[in-house]
């Protein structure tokens, strides 16, 4: 079985996956963990922005804003 | 000689100090509100603006309410000082003797993560767990009994909106306070972090006398600000943080990335032994979320509400303005009829009464109906939820701009006032964002603009329509907002670029579930802003008034009082009755006119007149222009006394303004000249509230200089360009 490795930020709405890994040492890294986007958790892109960015994503129970950059570091197997 | 008797310490009242933390979103506001109600006050903590809320609960508990926050790991000084002040660090400021975390019930697994880190304070802890109805309604259900056990903490379930479960909440407080003046240690969550990096945080700790919990955050935080704080006290800790750091296995994990891991671990199998699920559902939020933030519709709904809100604003606000003025001049009816009849009549005294102060504060005042709305506006639709979707659509535009999402209330509020805007501009974590926010503030244009913009389009722009429906005074109107907005962007962005050039801020933020706002805190929000803007603009506009005041009265030449003396006497000698009373009335006028162009602001009027040349102006609207600097305010008011009218003449100015003639052949006052005025005012920073709240905020002095150095210069520029312009399309 072929597994894809995808960034958030290329997800388009209603597409997802479990997150491998997030690939930023620094604080961005540190706050991404922090709000419960760490290896092994389920994340959905919800919807993008008019402008197309900042992203929509669903996480748990809660939807999170984050901004394409950032979503970038996010990497999930669909 | 009798031993000190303990009883003064027993009878004199202990006050429990409890520190009230949790995520953003939590109903942590409203469960402060339905605590402390009004028995609370905002303040700050030294050297950071980070806001400290205090309020009492009945006589024994001082709440303080802390920022809402993810994560106890500091990355910046705001966040520090918050830690700080939980270990009891800040000086003058003795620590919580209990700690109230309040989780989300419907939202545990990321509210436990900061649960977590708050146990590892070591200090007695009591978990408020909100929300339960919203969970309930969600299908899930959670264990109290097992939850609290696997915290090793009391978890209280409370829902804050309704008042339930606060008397429990309270109870369990002073409980866990009792038990802690018993000696009972706090028990501590079934989660070690520590052994999970290396196992040295705790003999690091003990060797240095550091507290275990900040010795944790520096190894883990490695070049923030808690790590930073101890290196400069501890220099050891340096080495041995680097030895505990290079025991990890090379090329694992590092240790922001080992405690999330460890720490959601042990959350999950919580969740698993406390919390009962049926599977998720979509909510009514998500449906309204499916309009709100459609790729079209969604802007369309933007646009709609927030020209909603304007015109609400300005509309419903105009009885309330009506009836302040309304008041002020009846006070000063009163205080000119208090004096009339004295020897003390018409003299400096009342003047200084009646023209500086009354009218001063009156100046300011006016404004508060438009400022209370507008907060009360945005406080209804931030507690409901929207304001985070505003920001979600808007970020992309701001960051356009050199700004970001969270720019934009601040930007919002500054169309009423730059002051509560460049204030709540606070919520900007980005040090440059916020800075960047602060300094481009004022070129929104914000009420006190208006009067001016209303007297030069009432006196020379004709009203006719374009297309048939557009109004070209409504278009002018409209044109001078759009010319803040339009020089804002420019501006941000060349600021962002070289001054402020740095790292973006991150823009991770929650679109909370939509509620229904709480009366309660939407009202305290109102009272809050309310209260201090009557404070901080009040008093330094009452200050400048009598500057200004004083600077347009004094010197008094005797000559003109002499010249006035005989033609009343010539008045007295010819005229009777109503025409005497008209008469003596426009001598006085008349006098007062000359006198100001006596005075030391009508000299300097005189003085700038050549730099205001090129403007289009006249020597009258220089001086006004100049009085205006300390409000915008006195614009008005000094023309109508240049022009010897009556301060509320408003029609009578501008039919002297169309009228005006500058006496040498020039033109009259024009369209040109008065656009100019216009885009000046519009441009400039003329007020010295304003100024004074940015240097607070940013903490020097340099930067309101600043900001007051490159506004006037555009101001100068764009209505230069403006007069000329229009001049050469002869309008």
């Amino acid at each position: 079985m072929e597994i894809t490795i995808m960034r958030l930020a290329e997800c388009t709405p209603g597409s997802g996956g479990t997150i491998t890994q997030i690939d930023h040492d620094g604080p961005l890294g540190q706050r991404l963990m922090e709000m419960g986007l760490i290896e092994g958790a389920r994340v959905e892109v919800v919807r993008l922005a008019p402008l197309g960015d900042p992203m929509e994503i669903r996480i748990d129970d809660s939807r999170l804003s984050i901004r394409r950059a950032e979503a970038q570091h996010i990497l999930v197997s669909e | 000689m009798n031993p000190p008797s303990d009883s003064s310490t027993a009878s004199a009242a202990h006050t429990t100090r409890v520190a009230l933390i949790g995520n953003p979103n939590t109903g942590k506001t409203t469960l402060f509100n339905a605590l402390t109600g009004l028995a609370q006050r905002v303040g700050n903590y030294p050297g950071v603006t980070v806001e400290r809320k205090i309020g009492r609960i009945d006589d024994d508990l001082e709440v303080v309410d802390l920022p809402g926050t993810y994560s106890l790991a500091a990355k910046s000084p705001d966040e520090l000082i918050v830690i700080q002040s939980l270990l009891g660090e800040v000086r003058g400021e003795p620590g919580p003797d209990v700690i109230v975390v309040i989780i989300d019930a419907s939202n545990l697994r990321r509210n436990l993560y900061l649960a977590t880190q708050v146990m590892e304070l070591g200090l007695p802890t009591v978990v408020a767990l909100n929300m339960t109805d919203v969970a309930d309604s969600r299908g899930i259900r959670v264990d109290v009994a097992a939850l609290a056990s696997e915290l090793g903490a009391p978890v209280v379930p409370i829902v804050a909106t309704r008042g339930e479960g606060l008397a429990d909440l309270c109870a369990a407080i002073r409980a866990a306070e009792a038990a802690d003046h018993d000696g009972v240690a706090p028990t501590t969550a079934s989660l070690d972090v520590d052994a999970h990096l290396g196992g040295s945080i705790g003999s690091i700790a003990e060797t240095m006398g550091l507290h275990d919990f900040l010795v944790r955050r520096a190894f883990i935080d490695e070049g923030g600000p808690i790590e930073t704080a101890l290196l400069a006290t501890h220099p050891d800790l340096r080495d041995a943080l680097a030895g505990a750091r290079a025991a990890l296995p090379a090329g694992g994990p590092r240790p922001a990335a080992i405690e999330a891991k460890v720490r959601y671990g042990w959350i999950e199998q919580v969740m698993t032994k406390a919390v009962d699920r049926d599977p998720p559902r979509p909510r009514p939020t998500d449906r309204i979320d499916a309009v709100v933030t459609h790729r079209v519709l969604g802007l369309v709904c933007f646009v709609t509400i927030m020209g909603a809100v304007f015109v609400s604003i300005f509309k419903w606000a105009a009885p309330f303005m009506d009836a302040i003025d309304a008041s002020f001049v009846a006070l000063e009816g009163w205080i000119s009829g208090a004096f009339a009849g004295t020897a003390l009549a018409g003299g400096l005294l009342e003047s200084l009464l009646v023209d500086g102060m009354v009218a001063g504060v009156g100046g300011v005042l006016i404004f508060l109906p438009q400022i209370g709305l507008l907060f009360l506006f945005i406080a209804i639709l931030e507690d409901c939820g929207y304001m985070a979707r505003a920001a979600f659509l808007m970020d992309r535009l701001l960051r356009g701009c050199g700004l970001s999402g969270h720019s934009f209330i601040p930007m919002l509020s500054s169309f009423a006032c730059a002051i509560p805007g460049i204030l709540s501009a606070r919520a900007i974590r980005n040090p440059r964002d916020r800075l960047v926010t602060i300094l481009v503030a004022p070129l929104m244009s914000c009420s006190a603009r208006i009067p001016v913009y209303a007297i030069m389009i009432g006196a020379f722009i004709p009203a006719t329509t374009i297309a048939g429906f557009l109004s070209l005074p409504g278009l002018v109107f409209a044109a001078m907002y759009f010319l803040g907005i339009a020089v804002a962007i420019p501006v941000a962005l060349i600021l962002r670029g070289t001054l402020m050039r740095g790292e973006t801020s991150t823009f991770i933020m929650e679109l909370p579930p939509y509620r229904m706002p709480q009366p309660k805190t939407v009202l305290l929000r109102v009272w809050h802003a309310g209260r201090s803007f009557v404070a901080r603009a009040g008093t330094i506009i009452f200050a400048m008034s009598i500057l200004i005041w004083a600077a347009g009265t004094f010197p008094r030449s005797a000559e003109i009082a002499a010249t006035t003396e005989s033609a009343r006497t010539a008045a007295e000698a010819d005229l009777t009755g109503s025409d005497l009373d008209d008469r003596l009335a426009q001598i006085d006028r008349d006098a007062a006119g000359a006198q100001l162009r006596h005075s030391v602001l009508g000299r300097l009027g005189r003085a700038i007149e050549p730099v205001v040349e090129p403007l289009g102006w006249d020597w009258k609207i220089g001086t006004a222009a100049v009085a205006a600097f300390p409000a915008r305010e006195l614009l008005v008011s000094t023309l109508n006394i240049l022009y010897g009218l009556e301060d509320d003449e408003e029609a009578g100015l501008t039919a002297r303004l169309k009228a005006e003639d500058r006496g040498d052949g020039k033109p009259p006052f024009g369209v040109p000249a008065a656009l100019s005025v216009m885009v000046f005012i519009a441009l400039c920073a003329q007020c010295v509230s304003t100024l004074v709240v940015m240097g607070r905020e940013t903490r020097s002095w340099f930067w309101p200089v600043f900001a007051f150095t490159y506004m006037t210069g555009l101001a100068y520029v764009f209505a230069f360009a403006t007069y000329q312009g229009a001049v050469a399309l002869g309008l």
